[in-house]
């Protein structure tokens, strides 16, 4: 890892701590991606408002560093369609079922010290890292 | 303050917070699945090839949240909504390990969490689109199984001081 990467890591989980920080202070809401977008689907809880405004800014935020002069990072999916297709169904059907992702387990579970957050991030850090070794050292190798 | 106030402020409030987390995981590069597939190339670490920044990335907003979660939750509320909604429940069960398997299975195969993959949606890959798309999917069908077996609803109980 380049030195200005590590430093671009730390910056942007900054970032990403300040907009849950904001969450909570503003609206009393764990900044977690799964529960934001997953209470939109069928559940007609009729908050729907805060959700996707939520949403709208974090499709518009990846263009602001962009205005300060920061380079805008290009992005690389390898995978095929198919595997992108079953690999959606599965992220979307399982952070629902496990109650959260990334962001609302492993950012906002973590700083609540949640035992349930740091058993789910465990274990979904380590099938993926077990998915990518099986494709990229077992198959791929 | 009047209620209808309240809730525009608060919808403000949320777009920013979005804004904030978009600009973060483009400004740390999780944006890019590969960057994140390079973090879950473990057996990278040994030949010096390992890309280490999630970890980082993880580690400053930990930080940040939970020095900013202990002041804001000396509140009695949130400013701009009735009450603080936190999962209370403590429970390590079988819904919570096997749907973090069924997500790190679909994580490690293209490299994109639920965050990324709609924040990349403005980026113009057809791949990110179709990925959000069949997301969308999976958490339909999770939520016509669920209604199915009656089991649906709110998967964790919420406090509301």
């Amino acid at each position: 890892m380049r030195e200005m990467d590590a430093l671009s890591a730390l910056a942007g989980g900054a970032l990403i701590g300040a907009a849950a920080v904001l969450l909570m202070l503003s609206l009393g809401r764990i900044a977690g991606i799964a529960g934001i977008t997953g209470g939109l689907i069928g559940a007609g809880s009729g908050d729907a408002g805060w959700r996707l405004a939520f949403i709208a800014g974090l499709i518009a935020g990846p263009f602001l560093p962009a205005l300060f002069g920061v380079p805008m990072p290009s992005v690389h999916v390898d995978a095929s369609i198919p595997v992108v297709v079953v690999a959606g169904i599965l992220v979307g059907f399982g952070v629902r079922l496990g109650s959260g992702c990334t962001s609302g387990h492993g950012v906002c579970g973590l700083a609540r010290l949640s035992p349930r957050s740091l058993a789910a991030t465990l274990v979904f850090m380590a099938t993926a890292m077990a998915v990518v070794f099986a494709i990229r050292h077992v198959i791929g190798g | 303050m009047i209620a209808p106030m309240r809730g525009v402020i608060g919808i403000g409030m949320a777009l920013l917070a979005g804004l904030l987390f978009g600009a973060g995981l483009s400004v740390s590069r999780m944006i890019d699945p590969a960057v994140v597939l390079a973090f879950l190339d473990v057996a990278a670490i040994p030949g010096g090839n390992w890309d280490g920044s999630l970890a980082l990335v993880m580690a400053a907003a930990v930080g940040v949240t939970l020095a900013g979660y202990r002041l804001v939750l000396r509140r009695a509320t949130p400013l701009f909504a009735p009450a603080f909604q936190v999962p209370t429940t403590r429970i390590i069960d079988g819904r919570l390990i096997g749907g973090a398997l069924l997500f790190g299975l679909g994580w490690g195969l293209v490299g994109y969490c639920p965050g990324p993959a709609l924040a990349g949606i403005g980026l113009g890959a057809l791949k990110t689109w179709v990925f959000v798309g069949a997301m969308t999917a999976g958490m339909l069908l999770y939520r016509l199984v669920t209604e199915r077996r009656g089991t649906g609803g709110a998967p964790v109980a919420l406090s509301r001081k």
